[in-house]
This record gives structure tokens, C-alpha cells and sequence, in this order.
């Protein structure tokens, strides 16, 4: 069983860290333009909040994130079901994988430059490329792992083709698809603030938060800056817990986590 | 319709080993009638289990065939239902309910309600009333394969095929669940065939007994058994004597060729 991410002692520990800070800026009587004070932050982080723009700007992130993980999951799927009836389209991917998925996302942006120009395509082309490969070498492992038995009890259940896959391969294969959609999330969520750092805002586009936390710097406004890191800190947990609670409800439940 | 509803018909198992063929089972003719129970005996290695692969239709035959009521077996299907020795035969994401009640859904295209009262009925039986809601990890080995057994008769097949589904459990779980087996079988009357290592347990569930030997993997004898049902018959001791006797000579004759 695996302890969950908000226990009391993260909470304690959370605070006392949060105590620290405030603590150390106040003591050390450092620059608020280098690190500002706790309430500062927060007061930046509520108006950013109030005012919209955080919102609209950690919104425009994660939507850029939810689409391509959207495509690298449809991807990642048909190339698998490629995988399955072909040996050469798994070779391919494996392949494709191998020497695709070790490269930083974020090193794809120039050749992304040139063939799309600076729009949400090419931001999209390397968030895709930053989250399939991890979700599709854990699919396939999920699918190659699938226990003969299972399989065999679902052929004689008179399944075959997508039904088989359905009804079979794609719960049998939860627990590895869950590892790549997490490990994928964490890739991409690195690479898009990464990514709009680079970017800037787009016509279709904010800028998102890491535009935001640049800009933000570049104004000297370092509360700003400081409310845009916690706030994808913020996002990062909530996220992991929200993995936490669906493997809870799902393969935890049916004893197939830590398989 | 021909009275013998399966029949095999000169049935060789070859598997590759290496450059060359492995012979598991050589020419094994059976001829099962509809609502018999033959029970294959043998020691390990004699094909029991490929045997039964091949009866399923998971594995094609290198020589001979296999034909259920006349037509020749090609593929696993849900007339042919497979309780298997492992534990891990049950999905794992869905409760003993679910287990049964989907699988009559899928092979019986059953609407959902009527799907899950027959396996109600059926867990019943098997005595898992009070567990319908539990997940496969949460059961212990002899549950797990009652709700195989529930799932397997569910379904009515007119072959049910069972490899050792006891001979991990203990001995009172063991004789329990035979029990139910015949419990069940009477209610359906179905033909069932039932791969075991135990003298015992063959006498207790089958109307026939056919008794195979090792190197190559053949029929020793079928022997027909007036004792299923019944347990420590003194009437039995010499059709015991016979079985256990022909499984010596053939570990016997099987080492000597060595
Ligand atoms: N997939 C395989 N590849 C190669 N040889 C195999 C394979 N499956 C079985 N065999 C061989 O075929 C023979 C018969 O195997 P089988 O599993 O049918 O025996 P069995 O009678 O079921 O034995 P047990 O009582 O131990 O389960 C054995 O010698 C085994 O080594
Ligand atoms: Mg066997």
C-alpha cells in the first residue's frame, strides 16, 4: 500500500518548510527582488487568482498538455495495435522508442521552429514527442505481459480481435498504461513550461506559465515570478494525487498494483 | 445425432525441440459420449494437459483430429470451457459476480439482469453466496476456483474441461469441491473430462477412467468405473489395484527404455 501524498507528516513538513522560508528571508534580511517574503508570493499568487490572469494562463498550460497527451495516447495505442499484428511495426517502434524517448523534448524545439514556425503546432509537436514514447513502450510492455491464462480464458469466452482487446488486454494492461500516462505527465509537464519560456505568447495563446514566470522576471516583479513556480508546484501535486486516487479506485482495489 | 459427442481420432501431439519433433502423445483415439465423465490419469509428462489443449482448441493436433459432435475443432470456444490448475484464471478487476455474470453475458448474449441472477443461482452452489461483491485477490485458492467452476458451468457448455483445477489445495478444500463437481454435474449432465494425478479422486468423479502412459504419451487401458459417487468403496480396491498397478508397469517399462 502506498502512503498517500496529503498525510498529516507531508502537512507538517509542508508547513514547516513554508516557516522556513519566511523565517530566512526575514532573518537574513535578503533582497525581496531575489527571494520576496512568503506573504508577498501569496498576495501575488490571490491577485493573479482574483484578477484572472494565473487562471487563464495555468489554464492555457494544461490545455496545451491535456491535447497532447490526448494525441500521444491515440498514438501510442495505434502503433501498439500496429505492434500487434506486425513484428515489423514493432521492431519500428521499439526502435522509434529507444532512440526518441532518451532525447530532452525540449532539444526538438528548433527543428520544430523550422517546420512549423513559432504557433501552438510547433509547441504541440514537441509536447507530443515529450509524452509518446513513455506511454507507448509502457503500453506495449502492458500488452506483452498480459498473463497466458487471461488470454486464453478470454478465447474460449469466444473473444477475438477488438473484443479480446477490449474485454481483456487493455484491463489486464491497466497498471502499465497507468506507469505511462504518469511518467508521460511528468515528462510533459516539464517540457511545456520548458517550451513557453521559449515560445512567448501565440495568437491562440497566452503564453501560459512559463511565459508568465518569464515575463515576470523580465518586469522585475519577482513575486509574480515566485507565485508562477509555486503555483506549477501546486499543480504537479494535486495532479499526483489525482493519479493516487484513480489507482486507488482501480487496480489497487482489484490487487493488481505492485505487480 | 452420432451418439459419441467427441471424438478423437488418432491424435498425435509433437512439439519442436530443436532441429527435431518431441512426440508428447501418439495416436490417442477416445470416443466420449454426450454426459459422460472420463477422467484422464497418467503420470506427469504422459500429454494429459496437451491433450486437453487440443480438445480446447488452443493447440492443433500433428496428427489426427478432434470432432465435437461431428464437426472438426479448429478453435477455443465457449462450448469447450476450460477450468485451468492456476489460480489466476479469474479477471482481476471484476468481482465473483462479475467474473460469471459477464461471462455468460459475452457467450450467452444474455441481457445483464438475467446474466447475474444465473450466476447468483450458480455461486449458490458453489457456496460463495456471501461473496459476490469480493475481487479475486481478496478470495483464497479453494474460493478462486469455485468461482471458476461457477463461471465454467455457467455457461452450459456441452464439454467441460478440467486440468487439475484441485491439486493445489488442500485435501478437505479438495474433497468439498469435488463434491460440488458432482453436485453441478448432475443438475447439467454435461461431459466433462478431468486431467488428475489421483487414483481417488478419478474413482470418485468418473464414469470412465482412461489410464495413459509416458514415452511416448499414449492410452494404457480405459477402465469403466461403477464407483463415481462414492468414496472408500471396499468394492473398489481391485479396480484401484489394476490402475495403480498398470501406472507402475509403465514407469517401469518407461525407465527401462531409458
Ligand atoms: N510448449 C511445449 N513445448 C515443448 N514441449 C512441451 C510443451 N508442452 C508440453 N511439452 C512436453 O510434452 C510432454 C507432455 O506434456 P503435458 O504438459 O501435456 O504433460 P502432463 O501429462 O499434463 O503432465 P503433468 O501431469 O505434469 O501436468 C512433456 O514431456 C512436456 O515436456
Ligand atoms: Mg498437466
Amino acid at each position: 500500500m502506498k502512503i498517500p501524498l496529503f498525510n498529516w507528516r507531508r502537512i507538517v513538513v509542508v508547513i514547516a518548510l513554508l516557516v522556513f522560508w519566511e523565517a530566512a528571508v526575514k532573518i537574513s534580511g535578503v533582497s525581496p527582488i531575489m527571494v520576496p517574503p512568503l506573504e508577498s508570493v501569496i498576495a501575488s499568487l490571490i491577485g493573479g487568482i482574483r484578477d484572472f490572469t494565473l487562471i487563464s494562463s495555468t489554464w492555457a498550460t494544461l490545455k496545451n498538455l491535456l491535447i497532447a497527451m490526448g494525441i500521444g495516447l491515440v498514438i501510442a495505442v495505434a502503433l501498439n495495435m500496429l505492434a500487434f499484428v506486425s513484428i515489423w511495426a514493432r521492431e519500428t517502434l521499439q526502435t522509434l522508442a529507444a532512440a526518441l524517448n532518451p532525447l530532452p523534448a525540449i532539444a526538438l524545439l528548433p527543428v520544430a521552429f523550422l517546420w512549423f514556425g513559432a504557433g501552438d503546432a510547433s509547441l504541440l509537436f514537441v509536447l507530443v514527442n515529450s509524452v509518446v514514447w513513455a506511454m507507448a513502450l509502457n503500453i506495449f510492455t502492458g500488452f506483452s505481459t498480459v498473463p497466458v491464462t487471461l488470454r486464453n480464458v478470454g478465447r474460449i469466452m469466444g473473444l477475438k480481435g477488438m473484443a479480446l482487446f477490449r474485454h481483456v488486454y487493455v484491463p489486464a494492461a491497466l497498471p502499465y498504461i497507468y506507469t505511462g500516462i504518469k511518467i508521460s505527465w511528468a515528462f510533459g509537464w516539464r517540457t511545456v513550461i520548458a517550451a513557453e519560456l521559449v515560445f512567448g505568447a501565440t495568437a491562440s495563446s497566452n503564453g501560459g506559465l512559463g511565459w508568465r514566470i518569464f515575463v515576470n522576471r523580465f518586469n522585475l516583479d519577482s513575486e509574480g515570478t515566485f507565485a508562477g513556480l509555486l503555483t506549477i508546484v501546486i499543480i504537479g501535486l494535486l495532479i499526483e494525487a489525482c493519479f493516487q486516487q484513480v489507482e486507488r479506485c482501480t487496480i489497487q482495489r482489484w490487487g493488481m498494483a505492485d505487480r | 445425432m452420432n451418439e459419441a459427442s467427441l471424438c478423437l481420432d488418432g491424435v498425435g501431439i509433437r512439439y519442436r525441440l530443436g532441429a527435431s519433433d518431441f512426440v508428447a502423445v501418439e495416436n490417442v483415439s477416445l470416443e466420449i459420449k454426450s454426459g459422460e465423465r472420463v477422467m484422464l490419469l497418467g503420470p506427469s509428462g504422459c500429454g494429459k494437459s496437451s491433450l486437453l489443449k487440443v480438445i480446447a482448441g488452443f493447440q492443433k493436433p500433428a496428427t489426427g483430429e478432434v470432432r465435437s459432435n461431428g464437426r472438426k475443432i479448429t478453435e477455443p470456444g465457449p462450448d469447450r470451457f476450460v477450468v485451468f490448475q492456476e489460480f489466476d484464471q479469474l479477471f482481476p478487476w471484476k468481482t465473483v459476480l462479475g467474473n460469471v455474470a459477464d461471462c455468460i453475458r459475452l457467450t450467452r448474449k444474455l441481457p445483464r439482469a438475467e446474466a447475474a441472477s444465473r450466476a447468483a443461482k450458480i455461486l449458490d452452489m458453489v457456496g460463495l453466496a456471501g461473496y459476490f461483491d469480493f475481487y479475486p485477490h481478496t478470495l483464497s485458492g479453494g474460493m478462486k476456483q469455485r468461482v471458476a467452476i461457477a463461471r465454467a458451468w455457467s455457461v452450459d457448455p456441452a464439454i467441460l474441461l478440467m486440468d487439475e483445477p484441485f491439486a493445489a489445495l488442500d485435501a478437505q478444500t479438495r474433497a468439498s469441491l469435488q463434491d460440488e463437481t458432482v453436485k453441478i454435474w448432475r443438475e447439467a449432465r454435461r461431459t466433462l473430462i478431468f486431467v488428475t494425478h489421483s487414483i481417488d479422486e478419478a474413482l470418485y468423479l468418473g464414469d470412465k477412467i482412461v489410464v495413459m502412459g509416458r514415452s511416448p504419451g499414449r492410452v494404457l487401458r480405459i477402465f469403466d468405473n461403477p464407483f463415481a459417487e462414492t468414496r472408500d468403496q471396499p468394492e473398489s480396491a481391485e479396480l484401484r489395484h489394476q490402475i495403480r498397478a498398470l501406472l507402475a508397469g509403465n514407469q517401469v517399462a518407461a525407465e527401462e527404455m531409458r
